[in-house]
């Protein structure tokens, strides 16, 4: 392959940087963690701090070349997928954790560093830092912010954006900014940093993460409750936040998501259960203790087979890591996994459930559902085969079934991956379009040229190079 | 781009390739992504290139040969993918590929991968005699002597380097300690066993094998150990030359009368873990594929067999560690033992039951020491560095023995702490195969009663 043009040029903007060019460099950024997604790249570059970053893009703006920006490429929604003869922007250099002031709770980092260490350094100083995405071991917190991710641990404690106090970033236009600041209060001047928290890329590269970290809950319980029917478990749901308890985390596994994650993990999972929650509660332990004793109740009254304790911290670990896995070990089931992340009001939970595998019945596909049931977020999950075309088509019409249903309940497309390519289709119909002509009002006036990510989130009625493509296999 | 069809890429059922979702959950225990952050040097990023040479999108270039080259193989990723992805397949099969395609060829490399792979290797009898030279070289003092006066400065600058790592040979090999016919002294025998002595186990730790008997032995199993045994064919699947491979297999079958066997024994973690694959190797043989599956079905690592039929716990310790009653101890895992047949934890279990044993536990245990079958001769950096990354973690534990399964990882971690000890000798802790220290707490429980 011919590498473009302007690799000369952009070697000697940035000295010493590493710029991959090769075909067999360049494949693997071709996609992230989004099933059936792919782009080719022009390049990757790898930039070492925010200077390097402006430089690049100054030249990108210059030579009108758009710019994906990415971490670890573990995202669930095609947010950091290239677009055709795109530069990668690639962060994992950044690396470093800058300060961690333990006056201020706060904790100041690169955008290249991975979400893990940043829990890691806030533990080992007696501190917390709550977001704990599914693949929090190599996702990167840049990457967090810009898709706004989620967790286990939403119900309590909330996203992303609730822990970002600051941010570093680099506009379309090469300048930098910073938004935000150390204090707990602020209200000069919009609110612009909680603009680029989930902007996905498409409003500029955010080069460094001022995070708000917590104490550490002084004691933690995890339970397990099994469950012969999904409604059950559902409505178990309902009743524990209607009591007003508000546990730290509220996750579900049906029967084949947890069929799966036994066989990936071999933690002890009930397999012969319909359905599972894993609940945990954190805080002061004469709280845990009590809250932990009232869950048990409710799930007894709401006809759990069985409620059982971990033990050991070690084996509430063990259960958190393999629920994290979830996604992944569903794999094992069929050669294409399509993970979706519906969101809806608490109160409709069982609604929704019911819902979702009448409309897999209907279209005769396969669906396994497991999600964050404490904060509405189902993750309903296509197991298929993307080499059938007659069935994807059907997953497509049960797809377009349950996101129906979804607004219909006012729910939303989703509550954690972000938009990027995968949900853009269903967008427009969820933001109305006054909302949506302001995102676009918005993109437009940062980023005139449309280069930063183009064609992510929504299409600009004069897409830039938009070249990702559904890739047949 | 049509994909050609004669690629092993593209034969291999193409549902494996798809397994992997690109989800990245390898990425952060994969040695050599850690090494370099980029992702082409990582578990989904060489799939996503395997992929494309199947989907006729990329031919199999140098690049793509050097890449496959740099995967340890260490199978680490196999451990972490939730998706259950058979990257052991995987690899195999491209690695295969490229020796095919033949786009790492090169005369003198060429020229010693059939010597060893082919000629060597499928000798055992060539093998022997070439250790026996080894050892005269080795003992007569003209290793020294050359050593001394710089005859090495003389060797190529890679062999050079790698003549110190070069293992000491036995004075005795497997043939010469172990009868082919061993029954244990009580009388009573509760099953019958194969032992595999292994290549590199044969010539340069015959003390293994012989205590892997003693200990069969003392838990009432009559042991068959034939005194000339085939390569398993591990080394040359792990390098592309799949031929071989199933030759040698096919051979260790034509060897062994299974039906008269309760289980056949592995004690290399590196050998065991292609062992256990006959079935899958030759599954499309039809004059083997039966044979092939019952192997397979039999084959036991040796603390599995030891833990799976209640081995007795010893009652004495070891008499090398001269009476101290908390030895501190740590067990670093050959990865094809504990990512490659997943067997964690009944070493541990075993060496906890070994009395005077202080367990300790060390960091990244499961992390590859960068041995890695000829890992250290094909890519010296990122193994000098895996090498020194796993002493480090040795050393912070404090212990006095590092019991390691498999003879790879136990060259390496030897050669590190003595690299590193040079200035001082008494900082070397002693490395030693587990079942080695289960042997010797057996004879010192003897010695006691005796």
């Amino acid at each position: 392959m011919q590498a473009p043009d302007f690799i000369p040029a952009l070697r000697s903007a940035v000295p010493g940087v590493t710029l991959l060019t090769s075909r067999e460099d360049l494949l693997p950024y071709g996609f992230d963690g989004t099933a059936t997604l792919k782009g080719k790249p022009a390049c990757a570059i790898f930039p070492r701090n925010t200077r390097e970053v402006s430089t690049i893009i100054q030249f990108a703006r210059e030579h009108r070349i758009p710019v994906v920006t990415r971490g670890s490429g573990t995202g669930l929604s095609g947010g950091s997928v290239p677009v055709d003869r795109c530069i990668v922007l690639c962060l994992v250099d950044m690396n470093r954790i800058l300060e961690l002031d333990t006056k201020n709770l706060t904790l100041m980092a690169e955008p290249g560093v991975l979400t893990q260490r940043i829990f890691d350094a806030a533990d080992a100083a007696g501190l917390f830092y709550p977001p704990d995405p599914g693949s929090m071991k190599i996702s990167t917190i840049g990457g967090n912010v810009a898709e706004n991710a989620g967790g286990l641990r939403g119900l309590k404690y909330g996203v992303t954006r609730n822990y970002v106090m600051g941010l570093e970033v680099v506009l379309p236009d090469g300048s930098v900014v910073w938004l935000g600041n150390k204090c707990v209060k602020d209200v000069a001047g919009y609110n612009l940093r909680d603009l680029f928290i989930g902007s996905e890329g498409t409003l500029g590269v955010v080069t460094k993460v001022l995070l708000k970290l917590l104490p550490k809950p002084a004691a933690r319980q995890t339970l397990l409750a099994t469950y012969a029917s999904m409604d059950a478990a559902a409505e178990t749901v309902s009743a524990i936040i209607a009591e007003k308890i508000i546990p730290c985390t509220l996750e579900f596994l049906d029967q084949r998501t947890l069929r799966c994650v036994e066989a990936h993990a071999s933690v002890g999972l009930p397999v012969e259960a319909e359905a599972l929650l894993l609940i945990e509660t954190d805080g002061h332990p004469d709280a845990v203790a009590d809250e932990a004793a009232r869950i048990e109740a409710i799930c007894s009254r709401h006809h759990a087979i069985a409620v059982r304790r971990a033990a050991t911290t070690e084996e509430a670990v063990r259960l958190a890591t393999a629920r994290r896995s979830a996604f992944s070990a569903l794999a094992r089931m069929r050669p294409t996994t399509i993970l979706e992340d519906a969101t809806v009001p608490r109160s409709e939970l069982a609604n929704m459930i019911r819902f979702i595998n009448e409309a897999a019945k209907r279209h005769n596909v396969t669906v396994a559902t497991f999600g964050h049931f404490g904060d509405g977020n189902l993750h309903p999950t296509f197991l298929t085969d993307e080499r059938d075309a007659d069935e994807m088509h059907r997953v497509e019409l049960a797809m377009r079934e349950i996101f129906d249903h979804t607004f219909s309940l006012g729910g939303t497309i989703t509550g954690e991956h972000g938009v990027g390519l995968a949900k853009k289709a269903f967008l427009p119909q969820q933001l109305g379009d006054a909302s949506l002509n302001l995102l676009k009002a918005i993109k437009r006036t940062l980023d005139p040229h449309g280069l930063m990510n183009p064609g992510k989130i929504f299409d600009l009625e004069t897409p830039a190079a938009t070249g990702t493509q559904s890739h047949d296999a | 781009m049509t994909p050609d069809p004669q690629s092993k890429l593209v034969k291999l059922d193409y549902a494996v390739l798809q397994q992997c979702i690109h989800c990245g959950m390898c990425l952060p225990t994969c040695p050599t992504y850690n090494e370099t952050g980029r992702e082409r040097n990582s578990p989904r990023g060489r799939i996503s290139l395997m992929r494309a040479i199947a989907d006729g999108e990329l031919d199999v270039t140098r690049e793509f040969g050097e890449e496959m080259s740099y995967c340890l193989g260490c199978l680490a990723c196999v451990t972490a993918c939730p998706a259950g992805v058979d990257y052991a397949t995987l690899i195999e099969t491209s690695r295969a590929e490229v020796e095919r395609t033949g786009v790492l060829d090169k005369p003198g490399r060429n020229f010693i991968r059939w010597f060893f792979f082919r000629v060597v290797f499928t000798r055992p009898r060539m093998l022997r005699g070439l250790g026996r030279l080894l050892r005269f070289w080795q003992r007569s003092g003209a290793q020294a002597w050359s050593r001394k006066v710089g005859l090495m400065r003389l060797l190529p600058r890679r062999l050079r380097e790698l003549e110190p790592q070069t293992p000491v040979m036995c004075a005795k090999f497997s043939n010469a300690l172990i009868a082919p016919v061993e029954k244990p002294a009580s009388g009573e025998i509760r099953y019958r066993v194969l032992v595999l002595t292994g290549c590199v186990q044969d010539l340069a730790f015959s003390d293994v094998n012989r205590a892997t008997v003693d200990v069969l032995l003392a838990n009432g199993c009559e042991v068959l150990t034939p005194p000339t045994q085939s390569c398993c064919g591990s080394l040359q699947i792990h390098n592309g030359d799949d031929d071989t491979s199933r030759l040698l297999a096919r051979r260790q079958l034509d060897e062994v009368d299974l039906s008269r066997i309760d289980a056949i024994i592995s004690n290399a973690g590196g050998c065991g873990s292609h062992l256990r694959h006959y079935g899958k190797l030759l599954k499309d043989e039809p004059k083997y594929a039966e044979r092939a599956a019952e192997w397979t079905r039999k084959l036991r690592d040796i603390h599995e067999w030891l833990v799976e039929i209640d081995y007795r716990k010893p009652r004495a310790a070891p008499e090398s560690f001269g009476g101290n009653v908390a030895t501190p101890l740590t067990y670093q895992e050959s990865c094809h033992l504990c990512h490659g047949q997943k067997v964690t934890r009944q070493p541990r279990e075993i060496l906890k039951s070994i009395p005077g044993v202080a367990y300790k536990e060390c960091a990244e245990a499961s992390w590859c020491c960068g041995a890695a079958g000829i890992y250290s001769m094909t890519q010296p950096t990122t193994s000098a560095w895996l090498q020194e990354r796993k002493i480090g973690h040795l050393g912070a534990t404090g212990a006095r023995v590092v019991a390691s399964a498999n003879p790879g990882c136990h060259l390496q971690i030897q050669n590190g702490f003595r690299t590193r000890a040079s200035a001082d000798p008494l900082a070397e802790p002693r490395v030693v195969h587990p079942i080695v220290l289960l042997a010797e707490a057996y004879a010192a429980e003897k010695k006691n009663s005796g």
